[in-house]
C-alpha cells in the first residue's frame, strides 16, 4: 500500500497503479480514515478516465472538467457505500459517473439506481470468501471483453462509454435495431459463460 | 422469492450503461429489488462499464484539479455519507424500494381508476413529456388483460397475484420484458387480482393514431 501511494506521487508512474487490490485498499482508507493520500491515488487514477468518458459522451471541455470534479467529490463522499466484496472500484466509479450523467445531462433521476445499490449492500451474500469471488468475477469480465469480436466490442463501447442509446447505435452503424440487440446479447452471453466457469 | 421470468440481457446492459428512460429504469429497478440473480447480473454488467472506462484513452485534467478538490473538501463539502440500509428492511411494506418513492409503502393505498370492467389503472407521472409511460394495473381474477397494441417495447412486473399467457405463468417478481414484436393476451389466474407495474414506449404519432383506430372502446 505504502509503495503504491508513493507511486501515485510520481505522475509518470501512476499507470502502474492498476492493481484492483491497491485501488480497493485506497477506497477503504478513504472511507475509514478520510485518508487524503489514498484519495490522491484514486484521483490520479480515475479523474483522467472519468473526464475522458464524459468527453466521449458529448460534454464540452469545461463541463467535463466540472462534472469530473463532482464525480470525484461523490467518490469521496460516498466512499463508505463502496462495498469491496461487491465488485471492482472501477465498476463502482463507473456507476458514480453514470449516475451523475443521468442526473445532470438527462435531467432524469438516478434515485432508482441508488435504491437498488442500497438493497445490494444489505443483502446477505457479503463475506470474505465472496471478496475473492468478486475479484475473480471482475477478472473474468475483463477476459471476456478482451476476447470479444470487434463488432460486439464496438457496440459495448458506444453504449457504455459514448453514452449512446441502442437506437442511436443502430443509426450510427447503419444496422437494424434487432442486430444491435442481438450483438449485445452475444457479448453478454460470452461474459456469462466465462463467469459460469468460475461458479 | 421464486422468480421464473427475468430481464432480457440487452435490457440489463442498457440499465448498466444508463440508456433506459425513467419509466423503464423504474420497472427494471423494481425487478432488481425482488430478484437476486438479476441483481448479480446487473452488477456483472456494471463491471463491463468499469472495464471499458479503465481502458479508455485518458483525458488530461487541469493541473490544479486535485488541489481544487481538496479546497472543496476543506470548505466543508466533504461530509461523507453514512451507510443506511434500514429503509429497505421495513417489514410491513409490500412495495419494492425504488417504487415506494412514487406510490408509498402499501399496494392497498394505491388509488385506482376503473378503465374497463375488472380493470383498474393508476398512472404514475414521471420523466419528460414524450418519454415512455409508467402505470400500474389491477385486474380482477379470470379477466383477460385488454389487448393493448402500443407499437413499442413493453415491460410488465408482477407485484401481486398472477397471470398466464403463451409464455407461461407470471407471478410476483416475474417480469415480462417484451419487444414490440411479441403479441400476447394475458389472462389473470383465478383467486386473486393481479397487480402489476407497466412501462410502455410512447408510440410515434402515426402509430398512436392507428392504435386509436384499432381500439375505440378500451384504451389502456
Amino acid at each position: 500500500m505504502r509503495s503504491a501511494l508513493n507511486l501515485a506521487q510520481n505522475d509518470e508512474e501512476v499507470d502502474r497503479v492498476d492493481d484492483p487490490a491497491v485501488l480497493k485498499q485506497a477506497m477503504v482508507r478513504v472511507a475509514q480514515a478520510q485518508d487524503r493520500e489514498a484519495f490522491q491515488l484514486l484521483f490520479s487514477y480515475f479523474a483522467p478516465r472519468v473526464k475522458a468518458v464524459l468527453l466521449k459522451a458529448g460534454s464540452q471541455e469545461s463541463q467535463a472538467e466540472d462534472l469530473m470534479q463532482d464525480v470525484m467529490m461523490t467518490v469521496w463522499r460516498k466512499a463508505k457505500l463502496y462495498a469491496p466484496e461487491r465488485g471492482s472500484v472501477n465498476a463502482w466509479v463507473f456507476t458514480v459517473a453514470r449516475n451523475a450523467r443521468i442526473d445532470l445531462l438527462r435531467r432524469a433521476s438516478s434515485r432508482p439506481y441508488d435504491d437498488v445499490y442500497e438493497i445490494e449492500l444489505e443483502s446477505d451474500v457479503a463475506s470474505g470468501e465472496d471478496n475473492m469471488f468478486e475479484t475473480e468475477r471482475a477478472e473474468r469480465v475483463s477476459e471476456a471483453l478482451a476476447e470479444l469480436p470487434e463488432d460486439q466490442r464496438q457496440i459495448i463501447e458506444l453504449g457504455f462509454i459514448e453514452d449512446m442509446s441502442q437506437s442511436e447505435i443502430a443509426k450510427k452503424l447503419d444496422l437494424p435495431l434487432g442486430t444491435v440487440k442481438s450483438r449485445m446479447r452475444l457479448a453478454y452471453g460470452k461474459m456469462k459463460s466465462k463467469l459460469e466457469a468460475v461458479r | 422469492m421464486n422468480i421464473h421470468h427475468h430481464l432480457d440481457e440487452a435490457t440489463l446492459l442498457r440499465y448498466a450503461s444508463g440508456d433506459l428512460d425513467s419509466a423503464f429504469t423504474m420497472v427494471v429497478a423494481a425487478h432488481l429489488a425482488m430478484c437476486d440473480s438479476c441483481r448479480q447480473a446487473a452488477r456483472d454488467a456494471e463491471e463491463i462499464g468499469g472495464h471499458m472506462m479503465d481502458r479508455v484513452a485518458q483525458a488530461p485534467v487541469s493541473s490544479n484539479a486535485f488541489e481544487k478538490m481538496m479546497a472543496r473538501i476543506d470548505a466543508g463539502q466533504d461530509e461523507q455519507i453514512e451507510v443506511d440500509v434500514s429503509r429497505h428492511k421495513k417489514a410491513d411494506s409490500d412495495v419494492p424500494l425504488p417504487l415506494r418513492n412514487l406510490i408509498g409503502d402499501h399496494l392497498d393505498d394505491v388509488r385506482w381508476r376503473l378503465v374497463a370492467p375488472g380493470v383498474r389503472k393508476h398512472e404514475i407521472k414521471m420523466g419528460k413529456k414524450g418519454e415512455s409511460s409508467l402505470y400500474m394495473l389491477n385486474i380482477s381474477p379470470g379477466m383477460a388483460m385488454p389487448e393493448h397494441g402500443h407499437g413499442g417495447a413493453e415491460m410488465t412486473l408482477i407485484l401481486s397475484g398472477a397471470y398466464r399467457d403463451k409464455l407461461g405463468v407470471f407471478g410476483p417478481g416475474d417480469v415480462a420484458d417484451l419487444d414490440e414484436h411479441i403479441e400476447h393476451q394475458p389472462v389473470v389466474e383465478p383467486g386473486e387480482a393481479c397487480i402489476c407495474l407497466v412501462a410502455t414506449e410512447t408510440p410515434t404519432r402515426f402509430k398512436d393514431f392507428i392504435v386509436r383506430l384499432m381500439q375505440p372502446f378500451v384504451r389502456i
